[in-house]
């Protein structure tokens, strides 16, 4: 056990257990609020794989922005704010959905440990301006088609969500 | 040095977690977030990925940035829709049959 051993084994533990939480709290904001430190432990972990650049990216876009989105919907879809166990689907559907996760667990895993389980890591730090230099290099047309990308779902969600509500307009009322 | 199978493992919890939150969730906003779950998981492996094997184009730091973007671009749609639901049906229940 390595020092990056044990910083990684401990932000990835944080990273597991609020992942888990946030998928299983009764709580609708506790769940978005777990979502937040999962996301926020996982760029920790980018951090300790030698990835700055990335793990700034990650605080960015998906804590600062995705995360308000999410709480954002929440509170326009008018979420029962209290504990609620209307949230998760019968008993039944739970079970299954906790041994098709509990399969896609073991099956990424017995994949992918014994491919590549066996080697050691040793990351490069200050990577951030060949990085650089790749995305606005090689990169640079992929990168561009994204803001298009980026440009097409904001008008997409603009004309979704201006979209007249329909037939069921009478009853929903 | 860190031994792989550390970010490997949380890789594989990741995606279960996410597959499980999609699965078991009624509300469509949790259920996005079991989509968000995945997505990180298989922003991990890329990382995780580009860190071992140093190729010349930083190939998985780079297409992990593109991710983050695009998975940016899918939640703003996404919540859209999310939104539209709500307003056609009034709540965002997925168990309930259309109206």
């Amino acid at each position: 056990m390595t020092t990056l051993d044990i910083l990684f084994g401990a932000v990835g533990l944080i990273t597991a257990a609020s992942a888990v939480l946030a998928v299983t709290s009764h709580h609708l904001v506790h769940a978005a609020l777990w979502l937040v430190v999962a996301l926020g432990t996982l760029a920790g972990c980018y951090l300790v794989l030698g990835a700055e650049l990335v793990a700034l990216v990650q605080l960015l876009v998906y804590v600062g922005a995705i995360v308000v989105l999410v709480l954002f919907a929440l509170m326009l879809t008018r979420a029962p704010l209290g504990r609620s166990p209307e949230h998760s689907s019968s008993a039944v559907q739970r079970v299954a959905a906790a041994v098709i996760g509990a399969g896609t667990t073991a099956l990424l895993a017995s994949v992918l440990l014994p491919a590549l389980g066996g080697e050691v890591l040793s990351t490069r730090a200050g990577d951030t301006q060949e990085i650089a230099a790749q995305l606005f290099g090689s990169w640079v047309w992929p990168f561009e088609l994204l803001s298009l990308l980026l440009l097409v779902a904001l008008i997409a969600a603009l004309a979704v969500s201006r979209m007249p509500a329909t037939s069921t307009e009478g009853e929903s009322a | 040095m860190i031994h792989l199978w550390l970010p490997l493992v949380l890789v594989c919890i990741l995606a279960g977690a996410g597959a499980y939150g999609v699965i078991a969730r009624r509300n469509a906003v949790l259920v996005l977030i079991g989509v968000e779950l995945i997505l990180n998981s298989a922003n991990l492996l890329f990382v995780t990925m580009g860190s071992v094997r140093g190729d010349s184009l930083r190939t998985g730091h780079v297409l992990t940035l593109f991710l983050i973007t695009i998975a940016a671009a899918e939640i703003g749609v996404a919540l859209a829709v999310v939104l539209a639901l709500f307003r056609n049906r009034g709540h965002i229940d997925l168990s309930e049959p259309g109206a």
